[in-house]
This record gives C-alpha cells, sequence and structure tokens, in this order.
C-alpha cells in the first residue's frame, strides 16, 4: 500500500499526485517511471517519476484522467492510497553534462519532460523549454519549468496564453533565429513527437521522445511495450522509454495506442454510470 | 518380489464434459477418488530396479509413496512425498510425468505406465482437504541471510530448503503477486491459482519473507543486495521472460500478441473478467496460436474460453514432435481446438484500421533431424495459404531477460544471454551469487526448475558455513 499524500488539480482532468514510495525515489533518475495499481482487479499502467521529495520518501506523478483506472485515480482522496508501485523502471535520460538541451514538453507531456529538465541544470547544463497546450487551462506545470529554464517559452492552440500556435512553431523560430542545442527532448502527443522531430530532423538536430504504449508488467516479459526503432523491434519499459526521434516507427504505435479504444470506452461508461449511481446513492447529486 | 500384473490401462482421470469445460475456466482435470487412486496405485509391480526414482528430477521415494497409497495410508504417502517434492499439488499437474517418471515404469514397457503424476496429485490435494502441513520443521536460526531473485518454481524451492536450515530469506519479486509463470502464464483451468497461492503462504509461515514489486537490476542491483542489504547470498531465479517473435512483417498490427502478454493479461490480470477487472483484452472470432510447447496450448485453449469460435493452433511440425505434455494436446483436441500441422507463418496481413486479418502461412515437409534430435521442418516453395482471424498468439519461444545481466557486469552469460551456473551446485562465476531454473537453462519445466532450486539450496547452505564458493570449474 502506498499512501497519497496530496492531490491537486493541475488542469481540467489532469491531477498531481505525491505518493509514497521510499524504495523507488532510492535509484530513481529522470526519464524514468513506475508501474502502478490502483486497485485488486486494476490495470497495471506506467506513469512517469514526474518529481521526487526524499524528505517524505514520495515521488510525484501526474495523471491525466482519460479512461477508467486514470479517471479512479485522480479521484482517490489524500490519505487514500494505490495499491501497488514498481520501479523505477527504464533507463534513465543519457545527459551530458553542460549541454544545452530544448525541452518540449505538450499537454500532460510537459510532466514527463520537466524532471529531465531538472536532471539537464543539475548536471551543469542549460535549459530553454517550450511548454505547449491547446488553450490556457491545459498548461500544466509552467513555474515549475520556468524555474529550470534560461528560457521558458509558452504556447497555446488557440492563443489563449503565450504565444498562439503550436510548440513547433515556436521550436521553428528559435532554431532560424540561429539557437544552438545540443538536443531536444520533446515528449507529449504522438502527432507533436513527430511534427517536432520532422523539424529536427531535417536541421539535423538531435532529438530524444520519451514513448508511452501499453504496458502491462514492465519488466520485459510481455513484450505487449514493442516498437520499431530503425528497424528494429525494441521493448519500451526495458530498453526506453526514450529513443532517438528520427528512428521511430511513430505510425505503428499510434496503431497499437488504439487497441483497447473500444473496449476502454466501454469500461468508462459502466464506471461512469456507477460513480453516478454511487454519488446518487451518497446524496451527492 | 514383484506383483502379478493386474490392469493393464491407467485408470482414467475424470474431466469436466469437454464441452462445457471450453467456455469456462474452471480446472479441466478432476482428481482420482480415493477408490480410484488405490486402485491404481496397486497396478505397481513393485519391481526390483525401481526406474522411476531416477526419472524423477528431485528423486521422490515413488515406490514406496505408490505402496503407501495402495495400501490406504494416505498420510504416510502425503510424507514420503512432501519430504521430497516442495509443491506436490503443482507437480502432480504439470509435470511431463510421461517423459519423466513414468517413462522409466517397468509396467509400461508394455502396457500403461502406473499414474504416478495422477497419484502425486490425489495425495497432494487430499492432504490439503485433512489441513495437513509438509514436513517443515525450520531449524534454530543461523543469523545467515540470503538473497532470493524470483518468486517461480526455482526461486520457491531455494527459499522454502534455505528456510528450513534456520537462514533468513527474502524473495523479491518484479510482479505484485508472487509464483512466476505458475501465477501469469499457466491457466486456472489447468493449474488453480489458489493452490499457487497456499503454497506460496506456506513459505510465509516458514518465515520467508517475500517482498512484491521490487525489480532487481532496478529497485536494487544485485551488488546492492550484498552491500546495503547486507545478503551474504544471492539466488538468480528470474525465468526466461523474454518473448520471441518470428521476423515476419505485420508484427505490430493489433490483435498480435506474445503468449506470455496474452496469458498474464487473461491470467494475473484476470482479463477474462473484463469489464469486471479492469484488464482489456482482444477476444476475436477466430485466434491463431502459433507454436507446439505447453505455452502454445494454454494459449489456444484460453483463447476457445475467451469465446473465439475458432481456436487454431499451427506448428511447423507433426503432432509426434509437439514439446507440450500430451495430456494437455488430447484435451485440447477434446475441446475443439483446429489443428494445423506442418505450416509456419510468414506474415500477417491487416486491415485499414491496422487491425489483424489474416495470417499467411506456408506449409512444411520434416527434413533431416536437427541439433535436439527433431526432424527439423523444410518450407515447401510456393505453398503460401492464408487463413482469417482477428488475433494471433505467439508462442514460439523465450529467451533471456537482460535486466539483471545489464546490471551485473561480473556476471557471466552465455551466447544467448542465459546465467552460466554450475549444472550441480547453481554457482555463478561471481562469488556469492547461486542461479538456477529457466535464466539458466532456458525454458524447461517446473520440476527442473525445483531441482535447480533444490541442488543450489545446497551449495548455499555449504557456502554460508564455509564461506567457500562451492567449486565454479
Ligand atoms: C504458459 C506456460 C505453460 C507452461 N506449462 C508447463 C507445464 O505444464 N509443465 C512444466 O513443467 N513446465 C511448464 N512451463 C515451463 C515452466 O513454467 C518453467 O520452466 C518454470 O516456471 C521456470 O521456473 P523459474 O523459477 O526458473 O522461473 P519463472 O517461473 O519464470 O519465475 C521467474 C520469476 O522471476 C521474476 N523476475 C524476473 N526478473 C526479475 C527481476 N529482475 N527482479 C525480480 N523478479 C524478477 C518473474 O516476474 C517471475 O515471477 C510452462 C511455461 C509457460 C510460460
Ligand atoms: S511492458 Fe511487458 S515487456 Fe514491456
Amino acid at each position: 500500500m502506498h499512501r497519497i499524500l496530496s492531490n491537486e488539480v493541475l488542469a481540467p482532468d489532469v491531477h498531481r499526485l505525491w505518493v509514497e514510495a521510499p524504495h523507488v525515489i532510492r535509484k530513481r533518475r529522470p526519464g524514468q517511471f513506475v508501474i502502478v495499481r490502483a486497485s485488486e482487479d486494476g490495470e497495471r499502467i506506467p506513469l512517469t517519476i514526474a518529481d521526487v521529495d526524499p524528505a517524505r520518501g514520495a515521488i510525484a506523478l501526474v495523471i491525466q484522467g482519460v479512461g477508467k483506472t486514470t479517471m479512479f485515480i485522480n479521484e482517490l482522496p489524500a490519505g487514500g492510497s494505490l495499491l501497488d508501485v514498481v520501479g523505477p523502471l527504464g533507463r534513465p535520460t543519457r545527459i551530458e553534462p553542460g549541454s544545452r538541451v530544448c525541452c518540449v514538453g505538450g499537454g500532460i507531456g510537459t510532466a514527463v519532460v520537466y524532471p529531465i529538465a531538472c536532471g539537464v541544470k543539475s548536471l551543469g547544463g542549460r535549459v530553454v523549454s517550450i511548454v505547449g497546450g491547446r488553450t490556457r487551462d491545459l498548461v500544466i506545470l509552467e513555474a515549475e519549468m520556468r524555474h529550470v529554464s534560461e528560457q521558458c517559452i509558452v504556447t497555446t492552440d488557440d492563443g489563449s496564453y503565450g504565444m498562439k500556435g503550436l510548440v513547433t512553431d515556436a521550436l521553428v523560430e528559435l532554431l532560424d533565429k540561429g539557437e544552438v542545442f545540443d538536443e531536444v527532448v520533446a515528449v507529449g502527443p504522438l502527432p507533436m513527437m513527430r511534427a517536432v522531430c520532422d523539424v529536427t530532423r531535417s536541421r539535423n538536430v538531435p532529438t530524444i521522445v520519451s514513448l508511452n504504449p501499453v504496458m502491462v508488467d514492465g519488466t520485459g516479459m510481455c513484450g505487449g511495450c514493442r516498437v520499431q526503432v530503425g528497424g528494429e523491434q525494441k521493448f519500451v519499459c526495458v530498453d526506453g522509454p526514450e529513443f532517438d526521434g528520427h528512428q521511430v516507427d511513430f505510425d505503428g504505435l499510434a496503431a497499437r495506442l488504439r487497441a483497447y479504444r473500444e473496449q476502454e470506452a466501454a469500461a468508462l461508461v459502466q464506471f461512469r454510470r456507477d460513480h453516478d449511481l454511487e454519488c446518487e446513492a451518497m446524496g451527492t447529486v | 518380489m514383484a506383483k502379478k500384473i493386474g490392469q493393464k490401462t491407467k485408470t482414467p482421470m475424470p474431466c469436466r464434459d469437454a464441452v462445457e469445460r471450453s467456455h469456462s475456466f474452471d480446472e479441466v482435470a478432476q482428481g482420482y477418488t480415493a477408490e480410484m487412486a488405490i486402485a491404481e496405485a496397486n497396478r505397481c509391480i513393485d519391481c526390483k530396479n525401481r526406474p522411476c526414482i531416477a526419472g524423477c528430477p528431485v528423486e521422490i521415494d515413488i515406490p514406496t509413496f505408490v505402496a503407501q497409497v495402495g495400501a490406504g495410508d494416505f498420510e504416510g504417502a502425503y510424507r514420503t512425498l512432501s519430504s521430497k517434492n516442495l509443491l506436490p499439488a503443482i507437480c502432480g499437474r504439470v509435470c511431463p510425468q510421461e517423459d519423466q517418471c513414468e517413462a522409466e515404469c517397468t509396467l509400461g514397457v508394455k502396457f500403461d505406465a502406473v499414474g504416478i503424476g495422477r497419484l502425486e496429485r490425489f495425495i497432494a490435494d487430499w492432504a490439503a482437504e485433512q489441513g495437513l502441513e509438509p514436513v517443515a520443521e525450520v531449524a534454530e536460526p543461523t543469523g545467515h541471510k540470503v538473497a532470493v531473485i524470483g518468486s517461480g518454481p526455482a526461486g520457491l524451492t531455494v527459499a522454502a530448503d534455505l528456510a528450513r536450515l534456520g537462514h533468513q530469506v527474502t524473495v523479491f519479486e518484479a510482479l505484485h503477486k508472487a509464483g512466476g509463470v505458475l501465477i501469469y502464464g499457466i491457466p486456472e483451468f489447468r493449474l488453480p491459482k489458489s493452490i499457487v497461492a497456499r503454497e506460496v503462504h506456506a513459505l510465509e509461515r516458514m518465515g520467508v519473507e517475500i517482498k512484491t514489486n521490487h525489480v532487481i537490476g532496478r529497485t536494487f542491483t544485485v551488488d546492492e543486495l550484498f552491500s546495503e542489504l547486507g545478503y551474504e547470498a544471492v539466488f538468480i531465479g528470474t525465468g526466461a521472460g523474454l518473448p520471441h517473435f518470428p521476423k515476419i512483417p505485420g508484427l505490430n498490427l493489433i490483435g498480435v500478441y506474445s503468449a506470455n502478454e496474452y496469458l498474464t493479461r487473461s491470467n494475473l490480470m484476470k482479463g477474462y473478467r473484463f469489464p469486471e477487472s479492469d484488464t482489456p483484452m482482444i477476444r476475436g472470432r477466430r485466434v491463431a496460436v502459433i507454436g507446439g510447447g505447453n505455452t502454445a496450448m494454454d494459449a489456444v485453449r484460453t483463447a476457445k474460453r475467451l469465446g473465439a469460435e475458432d481456436a487454431i493452433l499451427i506448428y511447423r511440425r507433426s503432432r509426434v514432435e509437439m514439446p507440450a505434455r500430451a495430456e494437455e494436446v488430447e484435451h485440447a483436441e477434446e475441446e475443439g481446438i483446429e489443428f494445423i500441422l506442418l505450416a509456419a507463418p510468414t506474415a500477417i496481413l491487416g486491415d485499414d484500421r491496422s487491425r489483424v486479418r489474416a495470417i499467411r502461412c506456408e506449409r512444411m515437409e520434416l527434413g533431416p533431424p536437427d541439433a535436439s534430435g527433431r526432424r527439423s521442418p523444410v518450407p515447401i516453395p510456393g505453398s503460401e495459404f492464408d487463413i482469417e482471424v482477428e488475433v494471433v498468439v505467439f508462442a514460439v519461444g523465450q529467451g533471456a531477460n537482460p535486466l539483471i545481466r545489464d546490471t551485473t557486469p561480473d556476471l557471466h552469460v552465455n551466447k544467448w544471454g542465459y546465467v552460466k551456473a554450475d549444472p550441480q551446485t547453481g554457482a555463478t562465476e561471481k562469488r556469492g551469487v547461486f542461479a538456477g531454473g529457466d535464466i539458466v537453462t532456458g525454458g524447461a519445466t517446473v520440476i527442473s526448475a525445483m531441482g535447480a532450486g533444490r541442488r543450489a539450496a545446497r551449495a548455499i547452505d555449504k557456502y554460508l558455513s564455509t564461506q567457500s564458493p562451492d567449486g565454479f570449474a
């Protein structure tokens, strides 16, 4: 059992939970993730370790409620608990000391890029960050990103906040101005990561993306997290989650991410129905 | 003196009706009644040379055990059994007896061998019903600490044996439940999970600590088990969990699984109960499983139970070369599994939504025997054909998981990545580190993993008292 120390709303449907996991923080490095199971009969889902607090032996998880499991977790109160937390999993980010890195986060991906940006900074590197969201409410962790970046650009698709446009628009602008980066790290929805890779490929800027396929065990045992990288089959949970974005088969990954869409939608409808009934019974609606 | 031959055929195992069971995850084989067990045990002719013992990887005193059953002394039979075998209820269900003890049976030369496995199962289940505990006195604490990595049959055996000797044992398991393949791989209808849970629980009562959700190589490295946590010896029993896929097009289509994933979703995650449980599976009206081993049988029979109208097994050799337990192949046939033999996939074809639409296969013929002694399949040119399916499951073997190897630089592995260990002692070339089970041999059997665990426990005990690594040549 892993106690939830706090649960705060970062954006609509996006929560940050601080969860006790002392066995995880000992060795955790930027780029790594945990696998969480909320309850008996619950599924195992991978979540990036967005931050650590050694004093409390806790990790931060930033969760977007998109399906039954994530919505269930987001509703757990401080003082509640998660059944299983396994980790740290995956290979840590490889960070060159003193490098200059452009960290690009789209939506919830900012929570994945943030610990990497912290890692770059702590190794004497410099961070320029681009944080995007569809609209103002969906931009998360801006303050945190600003804190570790020498420059932080915010973009929104609808122009409700920061620069109007996509994160790639901001990236193109930076590169066209002659900014030089040792590396771009991009994390967000697949179309965003693919678009960033398209921008950097022609300009020869090495680009790392962090992938989020469906996982089960997280130890290399099931192969469910497989993805083609440079024509080779990789298991994201043990070989990743970070890969050279210019080599990743985004189409294959996108298809596999859709695998359970119908089942998940059905489970969600059921969850909502049960949930509403419960609230009704408790007189909260 | 040898007895006279009586009943020539094995007493049949009562099984659930094939049609009914092919829609249910309840256990198929129902087990002998006491009368059946006594009758079967009395088929033993008590021959002089007792070859069955040598056929048993953990050297159970089979003739004594069988005689006790025959005399109705079930408790005595249980003592004989459990003094050598920690997990009899499991082995009675999943051991390939026809290749082991029963293969050596003197009666079996001319007639059916004595149903040793069925008797083992009967006695283990009888003892559980009576609430009997295995012969498990735990010695005075020695103060020595041992870490066991992995809670499959190898790890559970090492842990039990060392705990009996008074050592303090911690088992580190990556998953949220202990049991290894017994929990995540072998389905409920063949090995009820309550039996595995019972065995794990017995271990905990002996004082073994089981830490689930601990991935060694990540949460701690092997070296940290020594340096930070103070263990004096480490046993690696991590199994062979790294699924292979053939190099053919279409592997990333929706509906393609490794057997490990398919079975883990169904067994460990209870995906067969989705949406009551939260882990989904693609069910498919027509499902093809590729392979001929136990894993393939488990996967294809699971597919049938998940509602497939056609569950098809595709194997590249012929039926006699199938490595699966004979009983499982028979059960699969009775349940209406379609076998396509002497065929191998060359591609998986998808529709415009990236979902599996069909599997393309080519016909094979058997050539001369290969290194394993089995005749190797040779493709017949121009023989390709398509089978329409929605789900494809590969059960074509596995490799060595890299997590521990990559984080333990001085651990030696062979060219396939399996840990090099002395077959007699499990000692690796790294001081204080022992290994056994599938991570040493590659995918094998429950009982061979247990045998390796038993030998390693003996060597670890010796190592702890003398600090001399019992000889890696
Ligand atoms: C579907 C299926 C059906 C089978 N049917 C039969 C059968 O009928 N009869 C038979 O005799 N054999 C059968 N086998 C083979 C048999 O199950 C294996 O040979 C046996 O389980 C091997 O035991 P083990 O202890 O070496 O490893 P496993 O049972 O594989 O257990 C290894 C454990 O280690 C854990 N682990 C791995 N890496 C780490 C790590 N880094 N840190 C912590 N824990 C880790 C794993 O999660 C797992 O729980 C079957 C196998 C499968 C897959
Ligand atoms: S999640 Fe199972 S192998 Fe990666």
